[in-house]
């Protein structure tokens, strides 16, 4: 039995390796994943990249220059010199320490929101892929939901709710749940159809542990690169729902507050808007980049449909 | 054709029919009264007893939501509070601009686009067809707002050509109304651009593996026919439905573009309506973008039988 058993690991252990050899020889893969490790170091070095606490101000340094020396005072009123690497907004705050600390938001709620989707979108389709009943219902209710614009579904969840992490969080995923539902249905439509499942049905294995024991695990290539794509949908949707002013708190460094409290001041101050503008692009694209990196490596047959 | 057109037409049903439940549960499955969010914070104790009467608030919630769709059937979607004019006719005055920029945003996208997939696939693989994927990919992660910034920063503020933002009507003339709408409507078309130009690349990249293409090389006709009336032509379904889906993206785009440029239109009036909390006006909104949406690729789907002939339902 041992004898027989080994061969199979073995195969199994090198299909793993070459999928994981392919991903790091994959040049979209390599520069996503280095610009949104970067983004991610930023995020967990905020404190000790020469900022200061993001929601400090002093009235004496209002619209600095980029670069530019003022003051900020401390929250037990000291008032220390600091240096304005990318200026400063009309309160005085410190832009730089506000985009840094802004990364943190922004990375947590594309993360966030990307799982949210997915584990509901992930559930649903089990259950519209598997269970003939679900189907028509839970599929013209997704139809519905993806008639109405995501941004829009967004937008008056996060009004009616009021903004906060969380509700931001929950309003951003759930316009992309249905696109998830699709994507698993489809493949558990597909995979229900192959041998093992069959044969785990003809063993009398339970509805629930061929649902996420067998049909699940081979729906995780897709599924990542789905993923990456929400991810990166969230993180753009999070700053314009910021900018629009109908997001998180003003308060709360988010590239997109930023943006929208600079905008006032755009013609004199271009830095408050581009500083912010700049990091959100380059932290999307580097996810999109990512994603189709991903893509092309783990899930060719998707790949060859774009 | 006309049982596929009435299956397709019946099939809108549905669609239409749940997203009035989500936007009609929107509200109710909202903590507190609401009558009370329906009126706003200034409203007074009458005038939140008459809206719970309008609305069937003591009845049966299947039997409110009776209410609500009768409503708007007859073309009654409440009145705002914070504009004191009845949404409908709220939305017809926000209409023009919104109808401007897209249209512009539409014809701009597809005109760029469709010519930059189609060489892209002719020329598959070459520097072009990478650059255009490069851009494709950075078309999609630049966001409306940053870019509209750019723009502004660099044609309005340092080369003084456009102005800076603000709306003409075309009743004002036609061109202060172009010489406004060209930077929101190039804003607006980028992603556009990217999306339908990928599509397009894909879509005609298999159109040319096919037989008929290398017959009609080999008849001798010149190449831009081969691409266009041949390669493009059965190429082009995948694009229309494109087209179609990216409504949602464009809508989207819309909010975002006219908030950053300050045009009255539907989209400004959605963020207006957010911040104001103006709860008749946001149901309004959304049905109405949702219903065209519904609505365009209802069309867009009948449209197969022109752009296709061999699809017989």
């Amino acid at each position: 039995m041992d004898a027989d058993a080994l061969p199979v690991e073995t195969a199994d252990l090198r299909r793993h390796e070459s999928a994981w050899r392919r991903l790091r020889r994959n040049w979209s893969v390599r520069i996503g994943a280095t610009v949104l490790t970067l983004m991610v170091a930023v995020a967990l070095a905020a404190p000790y990249l020469g900022t200061v606490d993001p929601t400090l101000f002093d009235a004496g340094s209002r619209d600095l220059r980029p670069g530019m020396t003022g003051q900020i005072t401390t929250l037990d009123g000291d008032t220390l010199p600091h240096r304005f690497l990318m200026g400063s907004d009309s309160f005085g705050r410190d832009i730089y320490s506000r985009v840094i600390y802004g990364t943190r938001v922004s990375l947590s709620v594309g993360l966030l929101a990307a799982l949210l989707a997915l584990a509901f979108g992930i559930v649903a389709g089990l259950g519209a892929g598997y269970l003939r009943w679900l189907d028509g219902v839970l599929m013209r209710f997704m139809d519905g939901l993806m008639a109405i614009p995501g941004i829009l579904v967004a937008i008056a969840l996060v009004a009616l709710w009021r903004g906060s992490l969380t509700t931001v969080v929950i309003a951003i995923a759930i316009p992309e749940i249905p696109r998830v539902t699709r994507l698993v249905r489809s493949l558990v439509l597909s995979i229900r159809e192959e041998p093992y499942v069959e044969a785990a049905v003809s063993l009398g294995t339970p509805t629930w542990k061929i649902m996420f024991g067998h049909i699940l695990p081979n729906t995780i290539a897709p599924l990542i690169v789905q993923g990456t794509y929400i991810c990166a949908s969230a993180i753009l949707l999070e700053s314009i729902l910021s900018f629009l002013g109908v997001g998180l708190p003003p308060d709360i460094p988010t590239w997109g507050n930023i943006m929208a409290e600079g905008r006032v001041q755009f013609n004199e101050y271009p830095h408050n808007v581009f500083f912010p503008g700049l990091f959100l692009a380059v932290t999307v694209l580097a996810v999109n980049i990512l994603g189709d990196g991903l893509r092309d490596t783990l899930d060719p047959k998707m790949a060859r449909r774009l | 054709m006309y049982k596929f057109i009435a299956r397709r037409l019946l099939a809108t049903i549905p669609v239409l029919v749940i997203v009035a439940v989500l936007v009609f549960l929107l509200l109710r499955l909202t903590p507190g009264d609401p009558a009370a969010i329906l009126a706003g914070d200034a409203a007074s104790r009458d005038q939140i007893a008459q809206i719970r009467i309008s609305l069937g608030l003591d009845k049966p919630i299947i039997v409110q939501f009776g209410i609500w769709v009768s409503h708007i059937l007859h073309g009654d979607l409440g009145e705002s509070f914070y504009f004191k004019i009845k949404v409908t006719d709220l939305i017809a005055q926000r209409l023009e601009p919104t109808l401007a920029l897209a249209t512009f945003t539409l014809v701009i996208a597809v005109l760029v686009s469709v010519p930059l997939g189609v060489i892209a696939a002719w020329r598959f693989g070459s520097w072009f067809d990478r650059a255009l994927m490069g851009f494709s990919v950075l078309g999609f992660s630049i966001p409306v707002f940053v870019l509209a910034y750019i723009l502004i920063y660099i044609v309005s503020l340092k080369l003084g050509w456009l102005p800076v933002q603000g709306y003409r009507r075309l009743a004002d003339g036609f061109w202060p109304f172009l010489r406004h709408l060209i930077l929101p409507s190039i804003t607006l078309s980028v992603i556009y651009i990217a999306l339908i130009a990928r599509v397009t690349r894909a879509s005609m990249i298999e159109a040319l593996g096919e037989d008929y293409i290398r017959t009609a090389r080999a008849k001798g006709l010149p190449e831009s026919r081969v691409l266009i009336a041949h390669a493009l032509a059965n190429a082009a379904v995948p694009i229309v439905t494109v087209i179609g889906i990216g409504i949602a993206l464009l809508i989207g785009g819309v909010v975002v573009t006219e908030s950053v440029y300050a045009i009255p239109g539907l989209g400004r009036l959605t963020v207006d309506a957010v911040l104001a909390r103006d709860f008749p006006t946001i149901q309004g909104v959304i049905l109405f973008f949702s219903f065209v949406y519904v609505v365009v690729n209802l069309l867009i789907d009948l449209s197969y039988v022109i752009f296709d002939p061999r699809i017989r339902y």
